[in-house]
C-alpha cells in the first residue's frame, strides 16, 4: 500500500548527461510530482523539455506564462514532439554554481480514460520565472519520463526526484 | 513547505503522516458541486489537487469555505497562449476558463495556508493550467476569504452543467 507522499526515484548527476530518464513508473499513485534542481552545461541558453512513454511523435502541446524581468509573455506550441518541463521557454540555469528549481506535476498520470495534463513551474534568477501546462494526447498510462534540454547537456550536480502522491 | 514534506519522508522510514490524503471526490459526470466537510484542524495547511473539465461549456470554478464564506478579493495573472492578463475581482471565483473538452483536463493545485488559525483571515493560492492543442490557459491567482474561523468545510462548484466524467478533486493535509 503506497504512502500518501512517497519518493519513487532520485537521480543525482555526477557527470553531464544528454538526458535523464525514469522508467518502470508504477501506476499505484494518483499524481507524480517531479522536484528538480537542475543546471545545464555552461551557456547552453536552453529550456528543458520532456517526453513520456518514449513517444517522439508530434503528440504534445504547450501553453506557457512567463516573465523575463522586463516583459510578461504568453506563448503556445501545438503539435510538437515534446512538452515543457522547465516551466517556461527561458534559459534554465547554465552558469557555474547556479541551479534552477523546477516543480513538475504529472496529474492523474496512470488513468486510461483521458489525455494527460502536466503543470510546471520553473525559476532562474538570471533569466526569469514562469509556469507552463503541457498536454500529451494519449490515454495510455505513463510509465516512463525523459527529461532533456533543447540545447546542451544536463550538468553535474543536477538532482531530480520523483514523488508519488496517492489520493484517498 | 517542500522542505517539510521531504523531512517527513526520511523520518525513520515510518508511514508518512506529514502529507496525508483526507478525501477524494471523483465525478461520474452528474456532479457540479463537491463538498469536503468535517475537515480536522490537525494540519498546518491544506492542498487540493484536481483534474476536471466540463463537456458542454467553459465554466469558472467557485470555492466557498465553511458553507457561507466567499472570496472578497481575487487577483489573477493568466496567459492564454498569446496575451497576458492581470486583473482583480470581488467575484467568488477561483479559476479562469478557456475552453472545454471531454478528453483534455484542467489541472489545478490549490493551497490554503494556515487554514485552522483563528487569528488570521484566509489566503488561498492557485496554479491552474489547461491545454487543448490550440487553446488553453495558465493561471496564477490568490483569493482572500475574510474569516478568522478555522476552515472545516470547502465547496467547489460550477454554475451550470456538470463536470466531465473522471474529474477528480483530492484534499490533502500538510503538517507543520
Amino acid at each position: 500500500m503506497p504512502k500518501t507522499y512517497e519518493p519513487i526515484a532520485t537521480t543525482t548527476l555526477t557527470s553531464a548527461q544528454n538526458d535523464i530518464t525514469f522508467t518502470s513508473i508504477n501506476g499505484t499513485f494518483t499524481d507524480i510530482l517531479v522536484v528538480a534542481f537542475l543546471k545545464l552545461s555552461n551557456n547552453a541558453n536552453s529550456s528543458v523539455g520532456f517526453q513520456v512513454n518514449s513517444d517522439t511523435g508530434s503528440n504534445y502541446s504547450v501553453t506557457r506564462l512567463q516573465g523575463d524581468g522586463t516583459t510578461p509573455e504568453s506563448g503556445r506550441s501545438s503539435n510538437v514532439a515534446s512538452g515543457n518541463f522547465s516551466g517556461n521557454s527561458l534559459r534554465v540555469a547554465d552558469s557555474a554554481g547556479n541551479f534552477s528549481p523546477i516543480l513538475f506535476n504529472m496529474m492523474n498520470y496512470a488513468n486510461t480514460t483521458t489525455n494527460k495534463t502536466f503543470l510546471a513551474r520553473g525559476n532562474n534568477a538570471s533569466a526569469g520565472v514562469g509556469a507552463s501546462v503541457s498536454l500529451w494526447r494519449s490515454t495510455a498510462a505513463i510509465t516512463s519520463l525523459r527529461i532533456f534540454p533543447v540545447v546542451g547537456t544536463i550538468d553535474t550536480g543536477t538532482i531530480v526526484t520523483l514523488y508519488g502522491i496517492k489520493a484517498a | 513547505m517542500i522542505g517539510n514534506i521531504v523531512a517527513a519522508i526520511t523520518d525513520g522510514g515510518e508511514a508518512a503522516t506529514d502529507f496525508e490524503s483526507i478525501a477524494t471526490f471523483t465525478s461520474s459526470g452528474s456532479t457540479r458541486q463537491i463538498d469536503f466537510t468535517s475537515i480536522p484542524g490537525t494540519y498546518q495547511h491544506l492542498q487540493i489537487r484536481a483534474v476536471f473539465n466540463n463537456p458542454t461549456a467553459a465554466r469558472n470554478v467557485a470555492m466557498t469555505l465553511n458553507t457561507s464564506v466567499t472570496s472578497t478579493r481575487w487577483h489573477y495573472l493568466f496567459g492564454d497562449g498569446s496575451t497576458v492578463t492581470a486583473g482583480e475581482s470581488t467575484q467568488n471565483l477561483l479559476t479562469v476558463q478557456d475552453g472545454f473538452s471531454t478528453t483534455n483536463m484542467y489541472a489545478m493545485v490549490v493551497d490554503i495556508l494556515d487554514y485552522a488559525n483563528t487569528n488570521k483571515n484566509k489566503t488561498v493560492r492557485t496554479l491552474l493550467g489547461y491545454d487543448n492543442n490550440g487553446n488553453g490557459i495558465v493561471q496564477f491567482s490568490s483569493n482572500l476569504y475574510a474569516t478568522t474561523s478555522a476552515i472545516t468545510a470547502i465547496r467547489l462548484a460550477i454554475a451550470d452543467y456538470d463536470w466531465v466524467n473522471g474529474s477528480r478533486f483530492a484534499l490533502y493535509g500538510i503538517k507543520g
